[in-house]
């Protein structure tokens, strides 16, 4: 059987989302002989490929970086799944968003770092703001369970039923 | 003139981009670590209620929220002016020791391991854990059974795995049930049998590594970590040691509030992580390193028996002070097992079921500060209220970003060492991503320091040479 290409990506989160995932302890075992685990935190890519069947993406969109790797990741993912209320609703990340980014990061740096760092957005905001998103699982982060059920649903090629499994917060 | 990047640096907690420079003959001219997050907590959080702090802070970092939680809400338990229950302590230091033994496990199995048992030359597209699950299958087992069971252990606690609110103000929510601590204690045994067994692998496998040892960063640097009254290894409370690279203290005893005259911070231009630095020495001198290695450096003696013995053997390997950033993975194994015999302590003790486990008041200073020793080092939490409680001021100074400077020193060193721009190979590369590994960094924390209250900021740019200056 083909293995199912997937991608986890971590735009501005804290990795709970992540955390998450990896809290599915041993049904990550059968899951490593199911998906080919293409790009994301855990693995060595440095590229995000073309050809990706499912991207699972934690995190709110803040930065420059965050804008474009979405929009390739987008471009090169069949299935966009924003993972956690970061992803979906931009969260904790957009608690910065009435305070002007210029005054923000004055306030912490005194003289603002611009070497090799991506600038700030205006906003932070949730993925689907900026593309087109086919599947939302809120939680900060899901349960382990609610993953399992997106992962393995979505590796069966089924759109998985949340309804009553997931809650925000 | 040419650069390669890294970018990102993988397996790794967080955003961090790595530029090597080479000259023109193909030789490492520079490098610079890039940590590209930032979410200004410090800011957004002015005007919120303290005893909402927790909660919020938690939201750093999804890997270490224990340890935010704990930080905040010692800085609240000062704030309120209250002396917590004893029980409350101790089921805090429970939850605490819990996550040392998940995230250690993260860092070492999930995230390091890889190039440990495939190889840092290893194929780039298996040299993760789903390659480790395929070809070492009983390793990553007992990897991914250690974290569960650290994990499991802060459920059953906390409610949740990853950002419960049990730990509050005051105290802690809830008491422990008996059935729970039935269940931590009937756990702990298969957890120090994994740790023992992956520490004695470890130990059996590390002459592989003689060339990674002696250049993974082991520069000179000084060491910072909590201690308890008599020297021991401390993790939950304590008071702040400093050792030179020597060994000898150079500051002892230091209380939470008088952090400040100790670490001061510069402004590095191509970074969201600032550089704190041991403040007396100055900025050209006074990097510092925290977590494992330096608390093992520090101590004089971690306080459990088994632990202990691994801690001396550690120090008969390598001296007084173990230098190399390669022996983070050796120290991080000593703490799982001193971390688990704590908690066997713990929940031996029948105080850990006394019923009285929260303190309540209201505001009754106007200042506190929360320290404690996270996974990754020491980490402070410095809030500043109004009347009603409301934050005024901020300050977050974050285990990694202690390591900033030590960190930049080692990926040049790695790099200089290893880079050969003529020849350039994945697995050169892979070997600069991987003593960033050793430092096991948590970088969506570490750009959360903010300015001290005397605060002296330092423009730093690439080549080292201050760029701007700033006294406020």
């Amino acid at each position: 059987m083909k293995k199912t290409k997937l991608a986890t990506v971590w735009l501005d989160g804290c990795s709970g989302c992540h955390m998450s995932l990896l809290d599915i302890d041993e049904a990550l075992i059968p899951l490593a002989g199911k998906i080919d685990l293409v790009y994301g935190p855990l693995v060595d890519a440095q590229e995000f490929p073309k050809g990706v069947d499912v991207t699972v993406v934690e995190g709110a969109v803040s930065s420059r970086d965050d804008l474009e790797k979405i929009r390739l990741i987008r471009s090169r993912s069949k299935v966009v799944v924003a993972m956690g209320d970061c992803a979906v609703t931009s969260n904790v990340p957009a608690m910065r968003n009435n305070i002007p980014v210029k005054k923000m990061l004055e306030t912490i740096y005194g003289a603002i770092p611009i070497d090799g760092v991506p600038p700030l957005l205006r906003h932070a905001v949730p993925l689907h703001d900026v593309v087109k998103v086919d599947l939302h699982v809120p939680g900060c982060p899901p349960s382990a369970k609610a993953i399992a059920l997106v992962l393995g649903e979505l590796l069966e090629g089924r759109t998985p039923d949340l309804a009553a499994k997931v809650r925000f917060g | 003139m040419r650069k390669i990047k890294i970018d990102p640096v993988t397996r790794i907690e967080g955003h961090a981009k790595i530029t090597i420079q080479l000259d023109d003959d193909g030789r490492v001219s520079d490098a610079q670590l890039h940590v590209t997050q930032i979410r200004g907590f410090e800011k957004f959080t002015e005007g919120r209620p303290f005893y909402e702090m927790p909660s919020i802070t938690a939201r750093i970092c999804g890997i270490c929220p224990v340890s935010h939680l704990l930080a905040s809400v010692k800085a609240c338990d000062a704030i309120m002016a209250v002396q917590i229950p004893e029980t409350a302590a101790m089921l805090r230091e429970l939850v605490h020791c819990a996550q040392i033994v998940q995230s250690h496990a993260l860092s070492f199995f999930h995230l390091s391991a890889p190039d440990l048992l495939l190889g840092m030359d290893s194929d780039p597209a298996h040299r993760n854990v789903l390659g480790l699950i395929e070809q070492h299958p009983d390793r990553a087992r007992d990897g991914i059974a250690l974290r569960k069971f650290g994990q499991q252990v802060i459920e059953w606690l906390a409610g949740e795995r990853v950002h419960p609110s049990w730990t509050v103000p005051g105290g802690v929510n809830a008491p422990l049930a008996p059935e729970v601590r039935d269940r931590i204690r009937a756990g702990l045994l298969g957890a120090k049998a994994i740790a023992h067994r992956t520490l004695d692998f470890f130990k059996g496998a590390v002459e592989e590594f003689a060339e990674e040892i002696a250049s993974f960063g082991n520069a000179p640097t000084l060491y910072a970590g909590l201690v308890d009254a008599g020297g021991g290894l401390q993790l939950y409370d304590g008071r702040l040691r400093f050792k030179d690279a020597e060994g000898a203290i150079v500051a002892d005893q230091v209380r939470p509030r008088q952090y400040a005259r100790y670490i001061s911070e510069a402004t590095l231009s191509t970074s969201y992580m600032k550089a704190p630095y041991y403040q007396p020495l100055g900025l050209a001198g006074g990097a510092y390193r925290v977590g494992p290695l330096a608390r093992l450096n520090v101590a004089d003696r971690c306080g459990t028996p088994e632990a202990d013995a691994e801690f001396a053997e550690f120090h008969q390997r390598y001296g007084r002070v173990a230098q190399s950033a390669f022996h983070y993975h050796h120290a991080r194994l000593i703490e799982v097992i001193y971390a688990l015999e704590r908690m066997e302590a713990l929940v031996e003790d029948s105080a850990i079921l006394d019923t009285h486990v929260r303190a309540h008041a209201g505001v009754n200073a106007l200042e506190g500060i929360g320290i404690i020793e996270a996974p990754r080092g020491i980490l402070i939490h410095h809030y500043k209220v109004d009347e009603q409680g409301a934050i005024r001021w901020a300050n977050l100074i974050v285990a990694t970003g202690h390591n900033c400077l030590a960190l930049n020193r080692s990926i040049r060193q790695v790099c200089d060492r290893f880079i050969d721009g003529n020849h350039l190979s994945e697995g050169m590369l892979n070997r600069v991503s991987a003593v960033v590994r050793a430092y096991d960094p948590c970088l969506s924390c570490s750009t959360h320091a903010m300015g001290l209250p005397d605060l002296h900021v330092r423009l730093v740019g690439a080549d080292g040479a201050v760029l701007d200056e700033v006294w406020q």
